[in-house]
């Protein structure tokens, strides 16, 4: 008994262990082999970008990632049912009018001649009169409307000729039908067998509106949208998820403790922070250290307009001046003064 | 000019050197015609052509800087390089010119070879609509690559290297390399010429400036001391001289004018000259300055006396006339170097002034950390030097002048280092030089002929003995005959350590590069290793103890750098009027970096707390 807790005792980190340093070693080293192997795998069709520039996508907390994802689970009772899942991934997919529709412009007569493919409607079971319904809504009041069976004849006569093609592609655009933002929505099997639906895009919000939708199970990999939706606590764990997967994809051994690390330091301050000249790095205490990294003159000549003190609390201010650092050994000192003979 | 006409219209626009000249009604008769009289010497044979047929152009280049290469003339489906001249070539009733004015070889330009030509590769491959046969499948090597030999054996990324490493291989350089003075120059003792050589290497001359000796070389492991592209060198080889060079290296000055008629002089400064080195310093001078020929001399000693006017005009001093005191500005040998020195020469510089130039020679025998190389971009350094008995050694006594390892071979794929070896073990046996030159014909078989027919494995395997136990060594060992360079890269010349030493003025901090005798950057990512293990005190040794670390005043008033006036002995704050002074412990670099914020017009403020003891 008295011995595991010595080793649980071990395991803990002493007081001014560098853990940053650590972990920014841990996480740079398998960097440098990531760029080097694989920007690009040749034969291997990538989903999602792994490696090196999906690692810069969340360190540098994108808005939105490159190829953003949204991996949706129905409930318990539906998501064994293939037919239904692959209902919901359908309906769910986005449908813009343009699919459904053909457009044909008349410039001399001023006129959008837009022909509803009905084939193509059926297949969506969308309901043609709906649709024209969400065409009548989108146009102005001084746009005259027109429709008979599957064609709309839209003319704008006191238009001029480029506020025409603005509504033909803003009608193209025209939301029909499906979740807003989700496009490619398939149907795969997980390991237990359960049916979920992956697609692109990543409106969690409209999603999980759905009824049949386990609001649990759902995830999207733009943790901007998490952070929006789920508050930081959630963006935290999911930048540990997508490093950590980055990471695991690579065959990079790296401790999970690190990637938290990263992760706390990103999002310490209750919103997601880059890692950079505009985040971590451009919000260190001291001027020392920001002047030391980018943007020397702006950091010290900011500092003298708000009369800033150097606290010299850090590392690199320390170094900088030529004192030993308050890590490791340097963080002791004696408190007593040794009297004077 | 068989090929199909694909345009209706045959006229063209012709373009001389780009600039539209005119219009011809027939553009293949034009053509043909222009070369026609281009091969019976009635135009210039620099004159090209390039025949646009799809946009009904033609191009007449005659203007410079086009790359041309020689290829033999096929017309009608037959080779103007016919036997007949061959006989006449043999017997030197011809030369090269002759064969370019009666239009047997021609020179294309890649316009015309893009446009108007069909080279076959053979005379066997000649069909009637070819229109020029190359000469040599080695053609397409430039000087440099048709030297390596075996060389379509090899992967061509160590072709490359092979290539980059040959022009960096010491050999004799020039023939009359005992008259020039050149700044730094590397000469070989007795370079051999290569067993296995290429056919272009006589034609460049190659094969008068050799780079490099046929080693004995044996591919084993020695003790751990030829790992990671190591080599071990026989120290009875390296005795006999093989590999030996020798480094020369010119320093020169000159008796410079001053405005004002000052000038400098060669001589033995005397003591009372400005910066006058000891007495000592000046002993191998002669009376007239220069250095004797054939003295040792080593770093920093003077090779050439020299006096220079002052610097500044001085102020007349009280007798009325301007006081001459002199500069001393020896030339001295740099640090790091030594040797003799080997030839003094006294001439004059273009503007007419005395010119000294003295050459200094070090023998450079192969040592450990010599880079090695042969011609299959197998490079090497040498690990370690073996005496003779303790090489192994095989039964009719031969022991390897060179050991690689195994593991050099099969990733890197140079088959052609292997065929080399056996090549010049053959070459060795029969006593004649194997020829190498790319595209031959296989030879494997033929080497391994002779090697049977001299008693030896055919596979160039060799039984070998331990030199240190005297065993047998288990597995056979493959051994053969193969051309070694030396390059250039000599480790006397890069070897380099620090303890103390010279700092930069503007920083305080240590200089950098081996000239200036300069420490080794303790880096970036060094530094953050220290402080990723947390060791504070020894981060502070190095980036401040060891570096620029520097005690100055502070103001505690104001904050500000203050310092020691000497004269009224006292504590000066260039702000306040302070008397409160601490002497606080810093980095130069930080204190430089105080100077520069205040330039830029803002006050930084040292606030000190109590004296911390660590």
């Amino acid at each position: 008994m008295a011995e595991k807790i010595d080793k649980k005792k071990d395991l803990k980190i002493t007081p001014g262990e560098a853990v940053g340093v650590m972990a920014a070693h841990s996480l740079g080293e398998p960097g440098t082999q990531m760029t080097m192997r694989t920007f690009h795998l040749p034969g291997v069709v990538e989903i999602v970008p792994t490696g090196l520039p999906r690692m810069i996508e969340i360190v540098d907390a994108k808005k939105i990632p490159k190829k953003p994802i949204v991996t949706i689970y129905l409930d318990k009772k539906h998501s064994k049912d293939e037919k239904k899942v692959k209902e919901v991934a359908r309906s769910i997919e986005e449908v813009l009018l343009n699919e459904v529709a053909s457009f044909v412009e008349n410039f001399s007569k001023k006129q959008i001649f837009i022909r509803l493919k009905k084939d193509a409607l059926d297949q969506m079971k969308l309901d043609m009169s709906e649709v024209k319904k969400r065409i009548q809504e989108e146009i102005s009041k001084d746009v005259d409307m027109k429709h008979q069976r599957d064609k709309v004849l839209i003319s704008g006569k006191k238009m001029p000729l480029r506020m025409l093609r603005k509504l033909t592609n803003k009608l193209k655009a025209l939301h029909v039908s499906g979740v807003k933002g989700i496009s490619k929505a398939v149907v795969t099997q997980d390991k237990d067998g359960e049916w979920l639906i992956m697609a692109g895009g990543w409106n969690l919000e409209d999603v999980l509106a759905r009824a049949e939708v386990d609001p649990k199970r759902c995830y999207t990999n733009n943790i901007m949208h998490v952070y929006d939706l789920f508050g930081v606590e959630a963006a935290r764990n999911a930048i540990v998820k997508e490093l950590e997967s980055v990471m695991s994809t690579q065959k990079a051994d790296v401790d999970i403790r690190h990637i938290r690390l990263l992760a706390d330091a990103m999002t310490a301050d209750g919103e997601i922070v880059s890692v950079g000249r505009h985040g971590l790095s451009g919000r260190k205490p001291s001027v020392l250290a920001r002047a030391a990294f980018e943007e020397t003159v702006k950091h010290i000549i900011n500092a003298a307009i708000h009369g800033e003190e150097d606290k010299l609390a850090g590392v690199t201010e320390n170094i900088l001046i030529g004192q030993p650092v308050p890590l490791g050994s340097g963080l002791v000192k004696l408190t007593m003064k040794a009297p004077k003979k | 000019m068989a090929k199909k006409n694909v345009i209706e219209t045959k006229e063209v626009t012709v373009y001389l050197n780009g600039k539209l000249v005119g219009k011809h009604a027939d553009g293949e008769e034009f053509v043909k015609n222009m070369l026609a009289k281009r091969r019976a010497g009635e135009i210039n044979h620099e004159i090209n052509l390039e025949f646009h047929r799809k946009v009904h152009e033609v191009y007449v280049n005659t203007d410079s800087g086009r790359s041309r290469r020689p290829v033999i003339v096929v017309e009608n489906g037959k080779s103007r390089f016919t036997n007949e001249v061959k006989e006449k070539l043999k017997a030197n009733e011809l030369e090269w010119a002759d064969l370019v004015r009666t239009g047997v070889v021609e020179y294309l330009d890649p316009g015309e070879e893009d446009t108007l030509s069909y080279v076959a590769m053979t005379e066997k491959d000649i069909t009637p609509e070819h229109t020029h046969l190359e000469i040599d499948n080695a053609g397409i090597l430039s000087a440099v690559t048709s030297q390596l030999p075996l060389q379509e054996y090899n992967s061509s990324p160590r072709i490359t290297m092979a290539c980059s490493m040959t022009k960096q291989a010491i050999g004799i350089y020039a023939a009359n390399y005992n008259m020039r003075f050149d700044t730094r120059a590397y000469v070989m003792y007795y370079p051999q010429m290569p067993l296995v050589y290429t056919r272009h290497q006589r034609t460049l001359h190659a094969d008068r400036r050799l780079r490099g000796a046929n080693l004995v070389v044996a591919i084993a492991s020695y003790r751990g001391f030829n790992m990671e592209d190591g080599v071990v060198i026989s120290k009875a080889a390296v005795d006999r001289g093989v590999l030996r060079a020798v480094a020369l290296r010119t320093y020169e000055t000159e008796e410079r004018r001053y405005p004002g008629g000052q000038r400098d002089k060669f001589e033995i400064p005397a003591p009372t000259v400005n910066g006058y080195r000891e007495e000592a310093a000046y002993k191998y001078l002669d009376e007239d300055g220069l250095i004797v020929p054939g003295v040792a001399v080593k770093g920093r000693e003077v090779l050439v006396g020299k006096t220079s006017p002052p610097r500044f005009l001085e102020e007349v001093s009280a007798f009325g006339i301007a006081e001459e005191k002199k500069r001393e500005s020896s030339i001295t040998l740099k640090s790091e170097e030594e040797g003799v020195v080997d030839s003094v020469m006294l001439t004059q510089s273009p503007s007419g002034n005395k010119l000294v130039k003295v050459r200094i020679r070090e023998i450079k025998k192969p040592e450990n950390g010599d880079k090695v190389a042969s011609r299959h971009g197998q490079k090497g350094v040498i690990g370690l030097l073996v005496p003779q008995e303790n090489m192994p050694f095989t039964e009719s006594g031969i022991t390897p002048d060179l050991i690689i390892n195994a593991h050099a071979i099969p990733s890197r794929m140079t088959v052609g280092h292997m065929l080399e070896m056996v090549g010049g073990k053959a070459a060795c046996l029969t006593g004649e030089r194997m020829d190498g030159t790319a595209f031959e014909p296989n030879k494997e078989e033929d080497i391994k002929e002779t090697l049977k027919n001299h008693g030896f494995q055919s596979t160039g395997h060799e039984v070998l003995y331990d030199g240190v136990t005297g065993r047998r060594i288990e597995a056979e060992i493959f051994t053969g005959v193969i051309y070694y360079q030396k390059l250039n890269h000599l480790v006397s010349n890069k070897l380099h350590a620090r303890s103390r030493g010279p700092v930069q003025l503007l920083t305080h901090q240590p200089t950098e590069g081996r000239v200036r005798e300069g420490g080794l950057r303790f880096g970036e990512m060094e530094r953050d290793c220290l402080i990723g293990y947390g060791a504070s005190m020894l981060l502070k040794e190095r980036l401040m103890d060891e570096s620029d670390r520097t005690v100055e005043l502070v103001c505690q008033e104001c904050g500000s750098v203050a310092y020691h006036d000497f004269m009224k002995n006292k504590n000066v704050c260039p702000v306040c009027d302070s008397v409160n002074f601490a002497e606080i412990e810093m980095s130069y670099a930080f204190k430089l970096l105080l100077e520069e914020i205040k330039a830029l017009g803002v006050f930084p403020r040292l606030i000190s707390s109590d004296k911390t003891e660590y």
